[in-house]
């Protein structure tokens, strides 16, 4: 049983073989090896960078955390109500399947309320630490080119926002609370354009959060007058962003005239809304920052 | 021989184990001798005749089914919402269940060196569910690639026969240095670099979320597999298919070996993904008159399908006796 095995002689051609299946083993080792490891090309030339969904673990540039955790399996683009999540291609090396959002073409509107990528997501690429749109880090928006603003031009905005043939959704509250329409099916005529300002998601909760404040005053002051105890539940209290985000502020050019100009502020989470709804044709006047968050502006 | 050793020696790239002569058991030496000479090519090719009019490819059509459903319900259920089973071949969660593809959520671990709740539970179903059905079954019945290859494979050996290509082998080990190598890559580099390649995701999110460049990697995959080298992503490459076969090897599902009326004659080897393991099928190889197809093995049902004397058939490991 423990007697050793004398090794079978082989015949010259055998060996030759074997000899031709090694090298040729060893070449698809290297050449596998090598192909897969230039996914990491991107990444190391810093190219892979880009706008992410709510949640994903990045700082600034740096977004191997995120793209180590995350599966590449896509739920976070089957939840999105408005199709802004996209996965990336072989072009991004090790970032293939890894989500993104181009904001100019569809930006993240948080029409879901709830982070449903973030809720979607198997690995905790997208992180559960946020609860809502105004906890989100994705960017930070900044006037790329004040020049062009119809609102520092002291120009209005009337008809359909980025032409007919804009394939863009965006959820607009007094249409449908629950699905998201084509922003070309929601011509505007606006005497002033504030399109960034208007449709800024954060800017909308903010003013929901006052009317149902207003209301709720409104309801207990009522209650007082009546004698009875007003049932007013605390709604949507947590969910009210501290922070606005936007705004039209005055101010006064070289030339002494006032204009209106989109001011960022710190409450600003770069969902990319503003890029996607500038009217302002090839070009976006405001855009969003990725290595910027509010945080650390 | 121990059944799980055996498997995962074989699994890792070593030969299969020789029986010892002595050991045989005295039954099956004397099936061997009583087969000495016997067969004629022309009871042979009688044989094969016969059991063609019987049936015909009913394991093939029954999986090619099962990966097509498999994969056109994740389709599906993002379309048209269905909400059935959502996500990709790495990642899913069927009806609100996660899974995760055992190889995808290893890399992720290893990359991302965290792993959350979510991951655990994908995983082990993915886990239980594979070791209950039969470890490398995912490869031959679910994985879209596979489906792809199996073609490319028809055309290669079509090729073959009328002589226009050759196909060159690699060494079985090769895999499991691509396995090592994979492994470490993600976790120093801390990326998921063999996802990169994976022609088993491509396919899957190409087949949800629409084609796109990584098709031209797949394609020359395929192509270096017609013109070049049978089947070598899935035989010499993958690494997923450790993976799985390493958790087959204490599934209960497997293919069986039965000696009494094998020819010897080989169709089973000459169709298998993975012919080590029908080595036993070759005359004087076997341990015992019955033995159990080791765990490289993924279930395809080929053999079975090809065997002229039914001397291959699938089984329930300990619940064989009932049925």
């Amino acid at each position: 049983m423990f007697t050793k095995k004398k090794k079978p002689v082989l015949s010259l051609k055998k060996r030759q073989n074997q000899r031709r299946e090694f090298i040729r083993s060893s070449l698809l080792a290297v050449g596998v090896i090598s192909l897969s490891m230039a996914g990491l090309l991107p990444v190391v030339r810093g190219t892979s960078a880009r706008l992410r969904p709510p949640g994903a673990l990045k700082t600034t540039l740096d977004e191997q955390e995120f793209f180590a955790a995350c599966i590449k399996c896509g739920q976070c683009v089957q939840v999105c109500p408005v199709n802004a999540i996209k996965l990336a291609d072989l072009d991004e090396g090790v970032g293939i399947g890894v989500p993104y959002i181009d904001a100019r073409e569809q930006a993240c509107d948080f029409s879901c309320d709830g982070l449903q990528c973030v809720l979607a997501c198997p690995t905790g690429a997208l992180t559960h630490d946020l609860d809502y749109p105004a906890d989100t880090r994705m960017g930070f928006a900044r006037m790329d080119n004040p020049k062009t603003c119809l609102a520092a031009l002291g120009q209005g905005f009337k008809g359909q926002v980025r032409g007919p043939d804009f394939k863009g959704l965006l959820r607009y509250d007094e249409i449908d609370r629950w699905s998201p329409i084509a922003v070309a099916d929601h011509p505007y005529d606006l005497e002033l354009c504030d399109l960034c300002v208007r449709q800024c998601p954060i800017e909308i909760r903010i003013s929901q959060c006052a009317a149902q404040e207003e209301e709720r005053a409104a309801a207990i002051e009522a209650g007082k007058q009546a004698g009875k105890i007003a049932r007013v539940a605390e709604q949507h209290g947590n969910e009210c962003p501290p922070k606005h985000a936007i705004e039209l502020q005055a101010i006064e050019s070289d030339d002494g005239v006032k204009r209106m100009l989109p001011v960022i502020l710190d409450g600003c989470v770069g969902c990319g809304v503003c890029e996607m709804i500038c009217p302002v044709e090839d070009s976006p006047s405001i855009v969003v920052d990725i290595d910027k968050i509010t945080d650390w502006v | 021989m121990n059944y799980i050793l055996e498997s995962l020696s074989q699994v890792f790239g070593n030969k299969p184990t020789r029986p010892d002569k002595s050991k045989q058991p005295e039954a099956l030496k004397a099936i061997y001798e009583g087969k000495k000479g016997k067969l004629t090519k022309a009871a042979l090719e009688a044989a094969r005749h016969e059991h063609k009019s019987t049936c015909c490819n009913k394991w093939q059509r029954r999986r090619w089914l099962t990966l097509i459903l498999v994969n056109v319900l994740f389709l599906v259920s993002y379309k048209f919402d269905v909400q059935l089973l959502e996500g990709a071949m790495t990642a899913s969660r069927f009806v609100g269940f996660h899974f995760a593809d055992l190889n995808s959520a290893l890399q992720v671990m290893l990359a991302y060196k965290h792993v959350v709740l979510n991951l655990v539970i994908g995983t082990s179903t993915v886990f239980v569910m594979w070791l209950l059905l039969g470890g490398r079954t995912f490869c031959s019945w679910v994985c879209p690639y596979h489906l792809l290859s199996e073609w490319a494979e028809f055309l290669h050996l079509w090729l073959a026969k009328k002589k226009i290509v050759k196909n060159h082998t690699f060494h079985r080990k090769t895999r499991s240095i691509f396995y090592v190598i994979f492994a470490l890559l993600a976790l120093l580099s801390g990326y998921t670099v063999f996802e990169t390649i994976s022609p088993t995701g491509i396919v899957s999110r190409a087949i949800i979320y629409g084609p796109g460049l990584a098709l031209i990697w797949v394609g020359f995959l395929l192509l270096f597999e017609v013109f070049y080298s049978r089947r070598a992503w899935c035989r010499y490459v993958c690494p997923i298919g450790i993976t799985y076969a390493v958790v087959g090897t204490l599934s209960p599902i497997r293919v069986t070996y039965n000696a009494v009326a094998c020819h010897h004659e080989g169709d089973c080897r000459k169709v298998c993904l993975v012919p080590h393991v029908l080595d036993l099928t070759i005359r004087g190889a076997a341990h015992g008159i019955d033995q159990d197809v080791i765990a490289d093995c993924t279930r395809c049902g080929m053999c079975v399908d090809v065997c002229p004397t039914d001397s291959l058939n699938f089984k329930i490991k300990g619940l064989d006796k009932f049925l």
